[in-house]
């Protein structure tokens, strides 16, 4: 590893100097504090902290998976594994002609459904509001759900997708993953199931290691082998 | 407290306290991150003889309603003594100094957590005291920021604590029990060393202005020993051959 790149805790001076801070620090004086457990990257004039620990904030765009905890008239409730709750207006799943009166909520969600969904807004003052009208959005009718710190997503997915992909050619599953750390195996071969659930559960334990993609790839050849 | 009478030997002719340690010399520390799978966070310390387990929720809602504020979010500590605790039964019920310990090492934290991120929502603190043996406050405040920290709280910086005091005429790092009892004083500081600020000072009994000058510098230099294990601790759970969690 480069010594630009260091594990850090809170409270550990990342660098000196006249830097911008970004994600996970601050600037006390000319010195730059990690506010959390991760790695560190300095570039040319900023500095970030890559965090390892922590729950899910929405943030806009993100594609997660939720459960439908209730339902109201006009909306259900998703938990997203976060500190806020989805909202999803029945709107979305109607269409515009929705009606409170006409159209039963439990006919298209029901409280346990898993739902590929997509943040449609948040902000500081409401709850996240979520949408599944979309291309590849909507109820998850198979598969089995895998929940992993959602701080290690990124590490699941790789440098421009080389993780998941890796995966996803060696077992021939398809896996749907959600920002907030829920993420969804299918696959037809019971085998390639398993496997790729132990990857990906593997990637989760090891998500700081280095070269990781490639023990992964070793790991699933190994096992397809015996 | 305020010198009772005892026929202990606090302090021997050689400067050996009645457990054998020097005067600048802590109890035996070990302090471990993470251990509870349901909480988001969790941190266990042995302070000498203190046995202390946290564990941290959130950022979660907030129950009752009310309490959420919509600029940030809460901190919530709840210290308890559990019934075996000490020597006689305890009753399980929160006391009027577990309600205090609560209140002041939730006050101890709030400068170093960053709450403004997670509005409308609550950080839970639970502390619980497993053994105790004088000065389960300052333990209980170090577990607690690495339960935070382990939790993935955003932190200005840890909070570590110890106690320093005053026995038998001398100042004293880390008070143990029969100190605590017997001693003259008892100053329990929480400190940030990278920021160096003080989050809590608390002192019972009577000191000098000197007195008071040293008996700061002692604990706050206790605090850097706690400092040192405490990173130690997160270190060795998050870097170490890949981590449990």
């Amino acid at each position: 590893m480069d010594n630009r790149r260091k594990y850090v805790i809170p409270g550990d001076v990342v660098t000196t100097g006249p830097f911008r801070p970004e994600q996970n620090v601050i600037l006390d004086g000319n010195k730059i504090i990690s506010t959390t457990i991760g790695v560190s990257e300095i570039y040319d004039d900023s500095v970030k902290v890559i965090s390892l620990t922590g729950k899910y904030i929405p943030k806009i765009n993100d594609l997660v998976i939720g459960k439908v905890i209730s339902h109201t008239s006009l909306s259900w409730e998703l938990d997203i594994n976060s500190c806020y709750v989805g909202f999803l207006p029945a709107q979305d799943v109607f269409g515009r002609d929705f009606s409170a009166h006409a159209d039963e909520l439990t006919s298209k969600l029901k409280a346990g459904d898993l739902v590929a969904a997509r943040i449609a807004n948040f902000d500081r003052t409401r709850d996240p509001l979520v949408t599944i009208a979309d291309r590849d959005l909507g109820k998850i009718d198979s598969g089995d759900l895998i929940k992993i710190s959602p701080s290690k997503v990124p590490r699941l997915i790789g440098k421009r997708g080389t993780m998941i992909q890796t995966i996803e050619s060696a077992t021939e599953a398809v896996i749907t993953i959600g920002q907030n750390g829920w993420v969804v195996v299918t696959c037809e071969n019971p085998e390639g199931l398993l496997k790729a659930k132990k990857a990906i559960e593997m990637v989760n334990e090891q998500a700081h290691v280095a070269n990781l993609t490639d023990q992964v790839k070793e790991m699933l050849e190994s096992r397809g082998e015996s | 407290m305020g010198g009772r009478e005892s026929t202990m030997v606090l302090l021997d002719e050689n400067g050996i306290r009645c457990d054998g340690r020097k005067i600048d010399e802590p109890r035996r520390i070990l302090i471990k991150a993470g251990g509870l799978k349901n909480a988001d966070g969790s941190a266990y310390i042995e302070f000498g003889e203190n046995k202390i387990l946290v564990g941290v929720y959130g950022p979660r809602d907030v129950h009752p309603k009310h309490m959420s504020n919509t600029d940030t979010g809460i901190l919530r500590v709840r210290y308890h003594m559990e019934p075996f605790s000490v020597g006689e039964r305890k009753n399980p019920a929160p006391s009027r100094r577990e309600i205090e310990i609560s209140k002041v090492i939730k006050e101890a934290l709030l400068p170093a957590v960053i709450l403004e991120n997670f509005p409308r929502t609550a950080v839970d603190v639970f502390i619980e005291v497993l053994q105790a043996d004088g000065g389960t406050r300052c333990a209980a405040l170090s577990a607690a920021s690495v339960a935070l920290a382990d939790a993935g709280i955003p932190m200005r910086d840890m909070v570590a604590a110890c106690a320093s005091g005053k026995a038998a005429d001398t100042i004293i790092l880390d008070v143990n029990n029969e100190e605590d009892q017997a001693g003259q004083a008892d100053m329990p500081i929480g400190y940030m060393p990278t920021l160096e600020k003080i989050t809590l000072l608390q002192l019972d009994g009577v000191l000098n202005p000197e007195e008071f000058k040293k008996c700061v510098e002692t604990g706050i230099h206790g605090c850097e020993i706690v400092y040192d294990l405490q990173k130690k601790a997160l270190n060795e759970k998050y870097f170490k051959n890949g981590g449990d969690k």
